[in-house]
Order: structure tokens, then sequence, then C-alpha cells
């Protein structure tokens, strides 16, 4: 086969993903770049190069404000989710038999199979004043009278752990079972102690699982608009809660252009941060 | 011409046939939830043997920016905030009405609203249902006499027991009415005391709450107050929690009311308005008054006729002329003032 037949086949393998990813991210994103370039002035929208959108994240407190919420929960989410994701993967991984382990992945992620808003609205009920964990609390006598704990952020923050867990013990899951269990038995006989070698050894080799799950846990998290809208009790308000008030009455797309692409900054500068660990191909 | 490529022009004339027929059969309406009520549309869908096809949506804005990103003949008819007629009809995406073949003469008076829904002497749009943004609240929680003065409603004795309605309009018409402000008469100068009293309301909140986190909160003990609700809130809940009402305070409160039309763009102008005469009409105005999204006074006083004594009990059928004597229509600002209400709002939310 000569060189540019090869050349040839090789564009006609790429070409649907080039295709796609041009239709459907270029594309779009684009639109949404000068869409945040437009103004609205009274009801018409005006095509042009403005950064006045941008310059009412300066203006506005609230913009700013939410931009900070928004990273608040998602960073606390993100550690929250590693810290409780990684010791259940790991006892998965290296404490449940083999045989088991497919059936413990199973419950482990068996609460993806309900609906998202059906799952918030649940964690609602649970932690209303007369809900189960008011209920259990007072009758364990820890309380006196009931907690305000729906409606506020850590019933967003409980909403999104509850769904990250699951995916960052997938990542983590998947990275410490590729293991070779020689680093442990290794680690061992050269006098570590099992600190040590998590320490050491583990940690370091399970990083970018790691790091990958911590990372798709950001970029879902810090989009998220249903999880805050129910949960959070509009409270405080985060970046698309925002969003979507620009689009509500007044279809104000330019402003939310201009907030999506300030979200997709942010998500950029992630990525960038931890792109060194990133490990795609893992999961 | 090969027996394939024939029997394909064949199956696609077929199909187009076939697809011109069905288009003819069916109406595509863009409404709010309580029009998708089976109960509502199955009567109409019977009697005129077409399939209505139903998309909600929330917010004004969504629903003209979907309808100008729509080809013409995409939809047929439009139930929008009374309110915001005048913007759809700006925009060109509105069809005049035969205000003859309308019942606006068996309407509440009030309700009719001709300065909203007619525009330089043509009617673009009908009134159909409205009801009250006002205060609901649990009377087995509260002290009903309190829930007469709105400044008690959002007083230290009912902190953290309150959650606020999730639109800027009609609660920040509530704080104007609690300041003596009439809705129509809210400007930039009256927005510091609306302000105010709306910073008063979020301090005392446990949450701002769209329609059923609302319904949902009311209904599990977790607020005993939602400052924006009404009959529209609770009526839905009456059956098993009776204990659930809704009041008007004696400094009244805001009315809120709902318009449908018929599209400019649409290629079944006929239909659409039969639709719209039937839902206007006494039996869909019933139908639509105890709609299970949520209830709320028909604009045609005739639909009594086919409503139970209990429903007309949920809905206060009785006191309207006293409430809509003492209610004023929610604010309808101009672009620029409704900016800065939108920012008041979310600045108050944000703190």
């Amino acid at each position: 086969m000569s060189r540019s037949a090869e050349q040839r086949r090789g564009w006609g393998f790429v070409a649907p993903a080039l295709l796609w990813t041009l239709a459907f991210f270029v594309l779009p994103f684009a639109v949404m770049g000068a869409m945040s370039l437009a103004t609205l002035e009274g009801r018409t929208l005006v095509w042009g190069l403005s950064l006045a959108n941008y310059a009412e994240l300066a203006e506005k407190a609230y913009l700013w404000r939410a931009i900070m919420v928004s990273l608040e929960i998602t960073v606390t989410v993100t550690v929250v989710s590693v810290v409780l994701a990684y010791p259940l993967a790991w006892i998965i991984a290296f404490r449940v038999p083999a045989r088991w382990q497919r059936l413990a992945l199973l419950l482990a992620i068996l609460p993806f199979w309900t609906s998202y808003v059906v799952r918030s609205y649940a964690w609602l009920l649970v932690l209303a004043r007369e809900g189960v964990v008011n209920q259990t609390l007072m009758t364990l006598g820890l309380i006196s009278e009931p907690v305000t704990l729906a409606n506020t952020r850590f019933a967003t923050v409980t909403g999104f752990v509850h769904f990250f867990v699951m995916l960052l013990t997938l990542t983590i899951y998947a990275n410490l079972i590729q293991l070779s269990p020689n680093y442990r038995r290794a680690a061992m006989d050269l006098g570590a102690s099992a600190f040590q070698t998590f320490r050491h050894v583990i940690l370091p080799l399970t990083l970018p699982g790691i790091v990958t799950g911590a990372f798709l846990t950001f970029v879902l998290c810090i989009g998220d608009y249903v999880t805050p809208q129910i949960l959070g009790g509009n409270t405080e308000l985060t970046v698309p809660q925002v969003i979507m008030v620009q689009l509500g009455r007044r279809a104000d797309f330019p402003l939310a252009s201009a907030l999506a692409i300030v979200l997709m900054a942010i998500v950029t500068v992630v990525y960038l941060l931890s792109a060194r660990w990133l490990k795609l191909d893992r999961l | 011409m090969s027996r394939m490529t024939i029997a394909l022009m064949g199956t696609t004339m077929l199909n187009l046939t076939a697809g011109a027929a069905f288009a003819e059969g069916e109406i595509n309406a863009l409404v709010w939830c309580d029009h998708t009520d089976p109960g509502l549309i199955e009567p109409f869908e019977e009697a005129f043997g077409v399939k209505v096809n139903l998309r909600e949506y929330e917010g004004t804005g969504a629903a003209l920016a979907l309808l100008e990103q729509s080809r013409p003949g995409d939809w047929d008819v439009l139930v929008i905030d009374g309110i915001d007629v005048f913007r759809a009809v700006d925009a060109g995406l509105l069809a005049p009405l035969p205000a003859g073949e309308l019942p606006t003469g068996d309407f509440f008076p009030e309700v009719v609203m001709a300065e909203n829904n007619i525009v330089d002497g043509v009617t673009y749009a009908v009134t159909e249902k409205f009801g009250y943004n006002t205060i609901s609240y649990n009377a087995d929680k509260v002290d009903p006499a309190d829930m007469q003065d709105l400044a008690s409603v959002w007083s230290e004795k009912y902190d953290g027991r309150i959650s606020i309605y999730d639109y800027y309009l009609p609660v920040m018409g509530l704080a104007a009415i609690a300041n003596g402000i009439e809705t129509a008469g809210i400007d930039g100068e009256s927005l510091e005391a609306i302000g105010g009293t709306l910073g008063e309301m979020r301090a005392r909140a446990a949450s701002v709450a769209g329609v059923v986190a609302a319904q949902t909160a009311l209904a599990t003990g977790e607020v005993d107050i939602v400052v924006g609700g009404g009959e529209w809130l609770t009526a839905v809940l009456a059956e098993e929690q009776p204990e659930l009402t809704w009041t008007i305070p004696e400094q009244g409160a805001v009315r809120w009311a709902q318009s449908i039309g018929v599209l400019e763009g649409s290629e079944n102008k006929d239909m659409a308005l039969e639709f719209v005469k039937y839902i206007t009409g006494p039996e869909g105005q019933a139908r639509l008054a105890t709609s299970s999204c949520f209830w709320g006074m028909p604009a045609n006083a005739r639909a009594g006729d086919y409503l139970s004594d209990d429903q007309k009990a949920v809905l206060r059928w009785d006191q309207q002329q006293d409430y809509l004597a003492r209610t004023q229509l929610y604010p309808a600002p101009d672009t620029d003032l409704d900016i800065e209400m939108q920012d008041l709002w979310l600045d108050t939310l944000q703190q």
C-alpha cells in the first residue's frame, strides 16, 4: 500500500471521531464563546466583541460569590469522596475474596441505578427535621431537638458525595487491582511497616487512579445544577444555578454563556494542574 | 427505473402522505405543567380527533428562546405568564384571536386583563387561570392570627420555619405590599425598601424553594410557612393534610395569572383556536383549575357549574370577590427594572 493510501486510510479511521468532536464540542464551544461576547440590549441580542458580560463578574458581587461557592463545594466534595472511596476500593480489591468482588462492586454502584433527581429528593427526606437522621440522633439522645440538615451546604455535599464515592470507588479499584502483590511483599521484606508500604509504594502507584477519579468528580460536580437546587435550598447559589436564573425569565444567553466559559476556564486550570497524573486510559 | 427505485419512491410518497395527514391531526402546545394532566387534554382529543403534543417549560425567557429557534409551524399554542403576553406580541409570535368567539364575558372581570392580553386593540391572548402568591402555612404549627400580618410572618417568632418561593417577581411584590408600595408602582427608588424587607425574609428563611421543594418542605414539617405560596401550593395536598392551608393577609397579596394564545406561525390555527376555546370554556376551565400539577382559580366564572363543593371549598370560591379586591397583579417590570430586581434578588440570596 502506498504512503498516500495509508494516510487516506488513517484519516478514514480518524474522521468519524474528528467530525463528532467538531460537531458536538468545537462548534458548540465556538458558538458559546461568540455568544459570551454578544450583549442583550433590551430584549434584542446584539452580536459583537464586547467584554461587558465578563466585566459583570467584577461588578456584581453575587456572580463572584457564586464562583466561590461552586469552588468551595466542589473541592469539599472531591476531597471527602476520595477519602471515603479509597478505603472502600481497597477493601474490595484486597480484602474481599476474588469471587465476591464483582458482587461487592455491584453493591457499591447500586445507587447509580436510581434516578439522580429521585435520589436527591430522597436525601431531602432523609435529612429533613423529621427525617431518619434527626429521629435517630434524638432517639440516641445525642440531640434534644431536630437540627437543620436539609436545605444547607451540608445537604448538597452529602448528596454529591453519595454519588461520587461510587464513581471514585470504580476508578481507584481499577487502579488497585492492576497492582502486583509483589510490590507489597517486596516492601514488607525490606522491613517497611504497613503504613510505610502504603505511603511510599501503594499510594504513589495508585495516584493516577485517584487523580483521574478526582478530576472527573470535579468536572461533574462544578457543573451540576440538580443537586444544589434540590438539596441546597437556594440558601447560596452555585454558578449553574445563576446561569439558570439568567436564562429562565430574561433569556440572557450572553451572560449565561460568559458564566459557562468561566466554568470551562476553571476546569481547564484544574486539568492542567492535574495533567501530570491523569491517566484516563486506565479507566 | 429499477423496481427497487420505484419501491423506494412509492414508500417515500406513502410516508409523506401519511405524515401530512398525521400533522393535520395534531397540535403542538408549549405549556405549563398544569396542562399535562390527561384529564384535561383527553376530552379535547376525543372530541376533535386530534393529538395534542405538550411540552412543558419554565420561565418566559426560555419559552421565547425556544420559539424563536423553532421553524414556523412547529408550535400552535402557547401558555404564557399574563404579564409577559406583550413580550410574545413584541416578538411577533402570537396571532390575533377572534375576540367575539372567546368567553371573556363569563370571566371574573378583574382577570380579563385587557391591558395585558390586548395590544393596540387586537386580542392576542386570553386569561385562563389565576391565583395568589401569598402565605401558605401549617395551621397546626403556627398561629393563624399571625398569618394575617405580613410583618409577623417573617418575624423572629418564625425564625428558621419559613421557606420563600423561588421566583423574584411575586416575592418582591409581596415585599412591596408589606412596605405599602403598589406592585404596579415599583421603581428603582422603591427597591431599597423592598430589598430591606427581602433581607429580613431571607434572614428568617430555612430555604428558598421551587414548587415541588416548597410543597415537600411544608408537607414534611421542614418549614411551617411558605412566603409566596397559595392555593397552587397547598390545594393538591389538602385531602391528605388539611392543616396545610393559605390566607391573604390584611395588607393584601399578589395575584398571578396565566394566558393562552395561538402562535402566528401555526399551520393549524383553526384547531389551535378550538383548543383555546376548550381551555377557556366552562368544562375545560374546571379541569384546568383542578389539574394534578397545581390548582388555581379558573378565569371563567361558569366553571363553577363543573366543580364540586369540595373543590370550590379548596379554591375558596366564595371568597374570590374579597380576594380579588385585596390583591394586586404581580410586578411587570420593564427590561431595565427587571435586571435591577433580579440582581437585588440574587444579591439577597447570596448574603
